[in-house]
């Protein structure tokens, strides 16, 4: 077994990983630094890493490629991207190509520790949800994942054709996992316009953070679950049916689905 | 000059009218000669049977001094050259011309060899071939000759004098010879005629058709060549005049049709183009100014976090946290911006927009001593806005202002007043496309009233003709006039360009009486009004019927230098600049971006030296 640390942050901008560096080592993370993609790569060799950071644009590999090279390595570490084109299309590309979560640079110290919280947690999770599955019978599930018919953006939202050309949307019981105490829940107002990767309401944990939930389909919002802002707890016991958020008229469905992947391939 | 068209066409209708009339003209002169030639012979053989009956009773009592006296009498006209008779063996017995009485002629001789020719004589001739046309010499006039064969008739063989025997069936011939001098002078006028009129024929038509093809073809034609030449020089807006219904009107008005696309086309190029540029620029800015905004924003969000215990240090690292988020906003938006993406919209109070945006600038207009006046309404209700966007607005405007007045004018104030206004559409929608019934636009960038193209139109009035052009703003009237038309006077309203008529046929104006006239804007319907000067009323059905509606009005008003006329219409265009390498040309082009997605208005008064005022109006949503 590799010696394991907290963080590994990728970039060729020495600002951005000693920002991280300072930021994260506050908290009493252990974090490294690699100033490409090729220099993570070796440091995986001799590392275990809880969650990596990397930069969309680099020099000589890119982070997309790293992250499929990633996954081609079967390394288990989730992956956050972040890069300086914030566009909500590399938002929506880097989660259907298999990051956990985006954050747009330039980003807040509360910004970056609250997508790194969740990152360690979504890892603490994993591992749980591994041993689960070592341990015969399964003991308890580590999370609920999102019925068959459903569409999901990344691990974190959800979507529900409704078959009356409007859908459905909320976030997952991981999402909620990763987050672990609700505290309370912002959500939009009806006719707001809502777009693909972007944020369209904001879920305040016990620890003080704030977490943007990305929608996962462009539209106009037609009904807020009111139940849900009144009581978020109605979100974490019930995350698919009962506590849904906003139901939405898509603009772009046809487009949106492309980056969205089935929830009935998750239980093959 | 001999490669053109019309040289051609003229040098081949001229060739052919030559052929065509050459031949006519031989044929002609033929068949008058001919027939000239039979008259003379007729009139000759007439007079070859008079002499014969004349002198028949004579001859009969062998009165030989009378006859000699009427062939020598006779044989005198003018128009008569030579009377003889000779008998069967060739002797001139008779003869106008004395001295060649007695003489033998020669069977050879022009007057003989007809029936001497072959042989045996001929006893009978047909007139034809008793006529003769010859010449004396060669270069003499031509004569025509007749003769006449005197037969032997029972009278003659009975007479008592000099019986003739019976079996003598010719007993002489009566030969009259007669000048054609006259005829030939005829003939030959009459040919110089036909000469003189073919060339003639020849000239006037192939003038005519020169004239009628420069007309018709050249003029059009280099008219064109022109366009191209205009076109190919990159002047898309050249128009060839469609006058004309015939193939070459048809291909101007194709070819109008064509440039007027290709501009249309080079325009959306030209924008797209532009946004291509800027949305380049602006993934090139946000990449190069996010890395290190995100050096600033990171530390300062880390240094608040940590500094919980120090108020004093508190308050400026929120504003550097806060300013850093907006600078995102800005790099974000401008990423928006490049791609025409949809505002965040909230309902917000735009007064409190102002004052976040004054107090982002305070520092920079306190540097150049500029000082910033708010008379913010109180009764101004709430937008439906950006607030980020809208802040963005004011803040450029703000620091826009303070660049006009300048760091050497020992300062200056920016003036911003907000109120709410209710506003009929009349007065304050502007026309900005008007055609004519056959679709030609009436809109004129040359003449424009208050910065923005007129309307033009033409007028006859009393004999005169003019343009008038036509405020393009709805329900105000400062026209221009290039002709004065009196009420009731005005007889034609047209388009400059087609001449179609614009008159409204039977209207006439409620409030003079005047004639209405009416142009279409699309897609809004048509528009009426008044051909009289000194009338105001107009009609716009679609407009007038849509009622007021509420708006904010934000004016930004400066002291400084003031705006060029001539760069007033492009301030908004992206990339135009008049602060050289200190601007971008992005700032007005963003501002007039955002308002555009907010449904609103963005316009700017100036003048040199009496500094600029940008109002913005916004709707109040219902």
């Amino acid at each position: 077994m590799r010696p394991l640390r907290d963080i590994l942050v990728i970039d060729d901008e020495e600002v951005i990983t000693q920002a991280v560096v300072r930021v994260c080592g506050a908290e009493g993370l252990t974090v490294d630094v690699a100033d490409s993609a090729t220099a993570a790569t070796a440091r995986l060799e001799h590392w275990t890493y809880r969650l990596i950071i990397c930069d969309v644009m680099m020099a000589d590999v890119d982070g997309f490629q790293f992250l499929a090279d990633v996954a081609r390595r079967r390394i288990r570490t989730p992956v956050i991207m972040s890069t300086g084109m914030s566009t909500v299309e590399n938002a929506v590309k880097a989660l259907s190509a298999g990051a956990i979560d985006f954050i747009p640079k330039p980003f807040t110290a509360d910004e970056l520790l609250t997508a790194v919280t969740r990152g360690l947690r979504y890892a603490a999770v994993q591992d749980m949800a591994l041993a689960a599955s070592v341990t015969e019978p399964p003991a308890l599930l580590a999370w609920v994942p999102c019925p068959a018919k459903y569409y999901r953006l990344g691990f974190a939202s959800w979507v529900l054709l409704e078959g009356t050309g409007t859908v459905l949307i909320g976030v997952t019981d991981l999402f909620l996992k990763t987050i672990e105490q609700v505290q309370g829940i912002t959500l939009g107002v009806v006719g707001e316009e809502v777009v693909q990767g972007s944020s369209c309401g904001t879920i305040a944990s016990a620890d003080g953070l704030e977490h943007g939930v990305l929608c996962p389909v462009s539209g106009r919002i037609v009904q807020v679950n009111r139940g849900v802002a009144a009581a978020p707890a109605v979100m974490e016991r019930d995350p698919y049916f009962e506590g849904w958020l906003y139901q939405v008229l898509p603009s772009e469905l046809e487009y949106d689905l492309q980056h969205l992947s089935s929830c009935s391939s998750d239980r093959m | 000059m001999f490669q053109k068209l019309g040289f051609k066409l003229t040098v081949a209708v001229g060739v052919i009218a030559l052929v065509t009339i050459s031949v006519f003209a031989w044929f002609n002169s033929r068949s008058v000669d001919r027939s000239l030639l039979a008259e003379v012979e007729r009139h000759a053989n007439q007079l070859s049977e008079t002499v014969k009956s004349s002198t028949e009773y004579d001859m009969l009592l062998n009165q030989r001094e009378r006859i000699h006296e009427t062939i020598k009498r006779m044989g005198n006209q003018s128009s008569i050259q030579r009377i003889r008779i000779m008998n069967k063996a060739g002797a001139v017995i008779y003869s106008s011309d004395t001295t060649e009485i007695g003489k033998l002629v020669d069977k050879k001789a022009e007057s003989c060899y007809m029936c001497h020719s072959v042989g045996q004589p001929l006893q009978r001739l047909e007139m034809k071939d008793r006529t003769r046309v010859f010449r004396v010499l060669p270069d003499a006039p031509r004569t025509l000759g007749i003769i006449n064969p005197i037969y032997n008739t029972r009278s003659c063989s009975q007479a008592a004098c000099h019986a003739h025997p019976r079996s003598q069936v010719i007993l002489g011939v009566l030969d009259v010879t007669l000048p054609l001098a006259v005829v030939d002078e005829d003939i030959r006028r009459g040919q110089v005629e036909v000469i003189i009129f073919a060339i003639v024929a020849i000239l006037a038509l192939s003038l005519i058709i020169g004239l009628l093809v420069t007309r018709w073809v050249a003029m059009p034609v280099r008219a064109l060549v022109a366009a191209t030449r205009h076109v190919a020089g990159g002047d898309l807006n050249y128009v060839i005049p469609e006058t004309r219904d015939d193939e070459l009107g048809m291909l101007a008005r194709s070819f109008n049709n064509m440039t007027h696309k290709l501009s249309e086309a080079r325009l959306q190029l030209f924008q797209s183009d532009k946004l291509a540029s800027l949305g380049r620029l602006a993934a090139g800015v946000a990449h190069e100014i996010n890395n290190p905004l995100t050096g600033v924003l990171t530390y300062s969000s880390f240094l608040l976090k940590r500094t919980k215990d120090q108020p004093e240090v508190q308050e400026d690292l929120k504003v550097i946290v806060r300013e850093t988020i907006r600078c995102r906003e800005i790099v974000k938006s401008l990423l928006d911006f490049a791609r025409q993406s949809v505002p965040k919209k909230n309902p917000a109070d735009i007064n409190e927009i102002i004052g976040h945006a004054a107090l982002v600038v305070e520092n920079q207009l306190a540097l150049n001593h500029v000082r910033l006046v708010k008379e913010l309404g109180a009764d101004v209700p709430a937008l439906t806005v950006d607030a980020n966007q809208m802040q963005q607005v004011f803040i450029n405007l703000f620091v826009n202002a303070t660049d006009a007045i300048g760091p050497d004018a020992g300062g200056g104030t920016i003036t911003v007043t907000t109120s709410r206004l209710t506003l009929s559409p009349v007065g304050i929608t502007q026309i900005k496309k008007a055609q004519c019934p056959k679709r030609h636009s009436l809109m004129n960038s040359e003449v424009r009233i208050d910065g923005k193209p007129s309307i033009r139109i033409k007028v006859q009035s009393n004999g005169n003709e003019g343009f008038i052009y036509r405020d393009p703003i709805y329900g105000k009237t400062r026209h221009q006039f290039g002709i004065a038309p009196e009420v009731t006077k005005v007889t034609k309203v047209t388009c400059p360009e087609c001449a179609t008529s614009l008159l409204v046929d039977g209207a006439v104006c409620p409030d003079c009486g005047s004639p209405v006239f009416a142009f279409e804007v699309p897609p809004k319907g048509m528009v009426e009004g008044c051909t009289s000067r000194d009338c105001t009323w107009q009609r716009w059905p679609d407009v007038d019927q849509s009622g007021a509606r509420d708006f904010v009005e934000m004016r930004i008003r400066d002291t400084g230098g003031g705006i060029a006329p001539e760069e007033l219409p492009r301030i908004f265009e992206p990339f135009y600049t008049t602060k050289g390498q200190k601007g971008t040309g992005l700032g007005l082009a963003v501002i007039w971006g955002i308002i555009d997605n907010h449904d609103g208005t963005i316009v700017v008064e100036s003048a040199l030296g009496e500094g600029t005022t940008f109002v913005i109006r916004i709707p109040v949503s219902a």
